[in-house]
């Protein structure tokens, strides 16, 4: 599938139209954030209009058609990734998902003397939960290291499996800064042979690759929507005897079956990790998304991402002093590149870009021991989605040629 | 000319004064900025309650570095119960440019770690 196969889908996202300082938008920074397709923006504008109600209790017809609205998103959703909409919670974010399952089931399944396992190229939010498992528990936290391909190695995740103490491998299905697509299925069955359970990140991954958590088979996985096209609200899909064994997370209304006044019982799943009102908006916007992206086929985003990485990393080369991160070999790698600037720090070149109407993320990206182990302050990136195209990369080109020039290099 | 990055500016960066690691000193500090990992050190050799020496030293972008390297001069010879007044204001006038509101820290890290050293208030300059 070519670029030239998604011909209208530009068209479908209203600020693509905007110009900024008198250039056409050029947004690459998808990877930490997505536009929205006016499918999306209609989807929560038609609910808030004209069917907005809370879910799950009113006896009255707009209640009834919010939670049917909520609940056929729900559906939709889980569906989209392969998995029972049953054991899939609706979260405010991936860091919340990441943050449930560390409290919910790491506060009662990691103790002194064990390990989690994370790997140097994790975002903060796979690594900030852990320390503070870690910290809490007495458990102690070890990382897999990047290799000189920026990919992880199978053969360190065996040995450190083989030692016999780790009790939970968290590992980011694609990573934020280098686009490394790790083998997360060969990950979680080694892990459970190990006796470990295993959480992936999916925040990379869903927004860009087909997903499918079944083949997957991890124990828990965490993505969120606002990269994927849709609102802020993220998801925790987990396995049923593990959702159905953890306590609660957040206790509050709708999480519970019968309260007394000194305990109470828990809603069957996914209510249970849902307490309070819903972000119902979100989720209706969250099922217009996948609606859109299955539509655009996973296949063809995938097929998009991967041309279009490929061309920047054969035109970005044409700026002299530009270094490149991230796996050479792009059946690795998802759609992000990460790039220095001799003799300018990424701010500056992420200010420069901004004159011609560029966005790209200049920074640590979330994940500083990955900078301190690639031996980089920060990088600047860009990242892209179904609405890029190559026209967006000559733009980046011209626009760092540009900020050389103003650097006097 | 750039309104932003102006050849004085872009001198500072690549060719920052007083740059560098100060054996002995008497104050040090240490910071970064958060948002995006920029690190800045200061050393201070103090005499007679003024700041007789210092040098900066650390990573970031060509406002945080010709912060550090324009205020540098000024700093030399200030009395220490000076440093301790200046504030957001005072850097953002040494500069000479437009400060946006995303670019700000980057402006006021010098300041910051140099209050640091000087009076142990880690706090950003106001």
């Amino acid at each position: 599938m070519s670029v030239a196969a998604l011909p209208n889908v530009r068209a479908d996202f209203p600020v693509l139209e905007r110009e900024i300082n008198g250039y056409p938008l050029t947004y690459l920074d998808s990877a930490a954030s997505s536009q929205k397709p006016r499918q999306v923006i209609e989807a929560m504008e038609a609910f808030y209009s004209y069917s907005y109600g809370t879910v799950h209790r009113g006896v009255y017809e707009l209640g009834r058609e919010a939670t049917e609205l909520f609940e056929g998103a729900r559906e939709r959703i889980a569906e989209f990734v392969g998995w029972d909409p049953d054991c899939s919670i609706f979260v405010r974010n991936a860091t919340e998902a990441i943050n449930l399952v560390a409290y919910a089931w790491g506060r009662h399944n990691v103790g002194p003397g064990d390990e989690v396992l994370i790997t140097e190229m994790e975002h903060h939010s796979n690594i900030v939960p852990w320390q503070l498992l870690c910290e809490d528990t007495g458990a102690r936290l070890r990382y897999l290291s990047v290799g000189e391909s920026d990919e992880l190695s199978l053969e360190e995740l065996d040995a450190v499996l083989a030692e016999g103490r780790v009790k939970l491998v968290s590992v980011g299905h694609v990573s934020n800064v280098l686009g490394t697509i790790n083998p997360v299925e060969e990950i979680a069955r080694r892990a459970r042979v190990a006796g470990a359970v295993t959480l992936v990140d999916g925040a990379q991954a869903v927004p860009q690759l087909p997903v499918d958590l079944r083949a997957l088979d991890a124990d828990f996985y965490a993505w969120t929507g606002h990269k994927a096209l849709g609102p802020t609200l993220g998801l925790l899909h987990g396995r049923r005897d593990l959702l159905e064994d953890m306590r609660p997370f957040l206790g509050g209304g709708h999480m519970i079956s019968r309260v007394e006044r000194e305990h109470s019982s828990w809603r069957e799943l996914p209510g249970k990790f849902e307490a309070g009102t819903n972000a119902i908006a979100e989720a209706i916007g969250l099922g217009a998304a996948v609606d859109y992206l299955a539509t655009v086929g996973m296949e063809n985003v995938r097929a998009h991402e991967r041309e279009l990485t490929a061309y920047a990393l054969e035109r970005l080369p044409e700026v002299e002093g530009l270094t490149l991160y991230g796996p050479c070999n792009l059946a690795h790698r998802g759609g992000v590149v990460p790039f220095t600037i001799e003799g300018m720090h990424p701010h500056d070149v992420a200010e420069l870009c901004d004159r011609e109407g560029v966005c790209v993320r200049a920074g640590h990206h979330c994940a500083q021991p990955l900078m301190r182990a690639l031996g980089v302050g920060a990088t600047a990136r860009a990242s892209f989605h179904v609405y890029n195209s190559r026209g967006d990369v000559d733009r980046l080109v011209h626009a760092l040629r540009a900020a050389r020039a103003v650097f006097g290099l | 000319m750039d309104a932003l990055y102006r050849d004085y500016i872009l001198d500072h960066f690549k060719n920052p004064r007083h740059f560098g690691t100060l054996e002995p000193h008497d104050l040090d500090f240490h910071d970064h900025n958060p948002l995006c990992g920029d690190e800045l050190g200061v050393h201070v050799r103090v005499e007679d309650g003024r700041v007789a020496d210092l040098r900066f030293h650390g990573q970031g972008c060509a406002i945080s570095q010709a912060a550090a390297s324009i205020t540098s001069g000024e700093l030399i010879g200030m009395d220490v119960s000076e440093v301790e007044q200046l504030d957001a204001a005072w850097v953002i006038d040494q500069l000479g440019i437009d400060i946006s509101p995303t670019r700000r820290k980057c402006a006021l890290l010098s300041l910051k770690v140099m209050r640091g050293a000087t009076t142990g208030d880690a706090s950003w300059p106001e």
